[in-house]
């Protein structure tokens, strides 16, 4: 620490010094205030309630394509034994579940391939492809967890047994619930993950209860539950970002864990 | 009469102090619209619930409710500009020596609870110090070591696949949500305190973290010796 002394007309000079610096100091605040009021006054991205200020979105953007550039495939999601699963894993979240415009009975998995023709494939034919079972944490955007087990075929088996190798090439994957209220979209190296699952399974029994997406759900581990889609009706692959349900009410797109 | 001048923080060092004033401000606040979409935490003793994070009236008066996707926008965005002007702190103390002023030396421990007990009153003499007493360098360094806590903690909340070894490491997805929360609210307690002390040691302490200098008028008390403590 320096310290010197100074003539009185040395040290008028840093009182006015002093002044000056008061006022730079003022001023850096005054803008950094008016910076935020510009990002208040920015338009939301995609004009629609609950989104995000455009800045912040494009800022969200950039991330994504640090994130999705060293996500390593390899990383696996930290597994449990069956014991410490919950019996009973959490509701959260009835979009595009009305139970009363549903037929299990009727349903089948819609596959949109490339040539435009759709796959439709019935729960006994994905139940006949090989059974995976994890046991991890479940993690909601909302901040809690839990354990939990499910049971389905990998998304990556499913799309080789089904030759979808020219639609897996493609970087995203969109789903719907059958009546398009409740869709996702998933960049398609998550969706590879081999601990990615079309579940119909849970807690070692057939999936059966409708608020948790039965007759077949998407489990995402490497993703916040709002990308586990309950009740899949469709299942598309694009070039483009699908449309994301929660993304376009201002959540991160990529969500990634 | 002559006038002393004591060269106390470099601009760089202001810069980035003044920065945190704001980035910090975004970051608790959207950290508060993120937490209260499960808001589980709270002080007990035994099964005495002595307060809970937070009361009702506390996320009304702030305009808290239902803003999650809000929160994490400004959060994982400003994030960044935090880390940044941490890292660049950290860089410039250490290659510039400032370090050397921050840094607790020997003895800091003791000397410390002495400027407590002398700051509450309860003891005369301070024990000799350069730019900062025994008690600033204590806090400083851990108001630092805390940033970094908080950028580990957070990323083992973000990332906790990726980077599964450091949510590992930290305990656990949970632990790490509990200790990302502990620290911020360690950040408020000390800002509360720094705030009281930069009151209590005046005008020429805080011209100093502004211009950079205090102008002392010799035969006048020399607060930054004295009584100086932000």
């Amino acid at each position: 620490m320096k310290t010197e002394r100074v003539s009185d007309q040395t040290a008028k000079k840093y009182t006015r010094r002093s002044w000056l610096a008061f006022l730079g100091f003022f001023a850096a605040g005054g803008a950094g205030f008016a910076g935020w009021k510009w990002l208040q006054r920015q338009p939301l991205d995609g004009g629609i309630r609950g989104g995000i200020r455009q800045p912040l979105r494009d800022g969200l953007t950039a991330s994504e394509n640090v994130f999705t550039r060293f996500f390593n495939k390899a990383r696996l999601v930290k597994e449990y034994p069956k014991t410490e699963a919950v019996p009973k894993p959490r509701v959260n979240g009835n979009v595009g579940l009305d139970p009363d415009l549903f037929e299990v009975a009727d349903w089948k998995l819609n596959v949109t391939k490339a040539d435009g023709k759709t796959l439709e494939v019935s729960l006994d034919e994905l139940k006949g492809l090989p059974k995976t079972e994890i046991v991890f944490n479940f993690k909601c955007i909302e901040g809690w967890s839990q354990v939990q087990h499910w049971g389905g075929v990998r998304f990556a088996e499913f799309a080789q047994h089904y030759g979808l190798a020219k639609e897996v090439a493609l970087p995203y994957v969109g789903m719907s619930t059958p009546d398009e209220e409740y869709y996702v979209g998933i960049d398609t190296a998550s969706a590879l993950h081999p601990q990615t699952l079309l579940a119909y399974e849970m807690s070692g029994q057939p999936l059966t209860d409708l608020r948790h997406g039965a007759p077949l759900r998407l489990i995402i581990p490497v993703k916040y539950g709002v990308k586990n889609l309950k009740r899949i009706g469709t299942v598309f692959f694009s070039e483009e970002k699908p449309a994301d349900y929660w993304a376009e009410r201002g959540y991160d797109y990529y969500i990634g864990l | 009469m002559p006038t002393k001048i004591i060269h106390k923080h470099r601009l760089a060092t202001r810069w980035m102090h003044w920065l945190n004033f704001p980035l910090l401000t975004i970051l608790i606040w959207s950290g508060l619209l993120i937490y209260w979409a499960n808001d589980v935490y709270e002080l007990r003793l035994g099964n005495l619930v002595l307060f809970r994070f937070f009361p009702e009236w506390f996320y009304k008066a702030l305009d808290v409710p239902y803003r999650l996707g809000e929160g994490m926008a400004y959060h994982f965005v400003f994030m960044w500009a935090f880390m940044l002007n941490g890292l660049l702190y950290v860089l410039y103390t250490v290659f510039s020596g400032e370090w050397r002023y921050l840094v607790p030396g020997k003895g800091a421990l003791r000397d410390s609870w002495h400027v407590v007990l002398h700051d509450l009153g309860l003891r005369k003499e301070l024990p000799p110090q350069a730019k900062y007493n025994a008690a600033q360098q204590v806090a400083y360094s851990s108001i630092i070591l805390m940033g970094l806590g908080s950028v580990l903690t957070g990323f083992a909340i973000y990332k906790p696949v990726q980077l599964g070894w450091l949510t590992a490491a930290l305990g656990g997805y949970e632990a790490a949500r509990a200790e990302h929360f502990v620290l911020t609210i360690g950040y408020v307690l000390f800002f509360v305190i720094h705030l009281a002390q930069v009151v209590r040691a005046g005008w020429n302490n805080f011209r100093g973290m502004v211009a950079g200098f205090e102008i002392v008028r010799e035969g006048e008390p020399q607060p930054t010796q004295q009584t100086q403590e932000s």
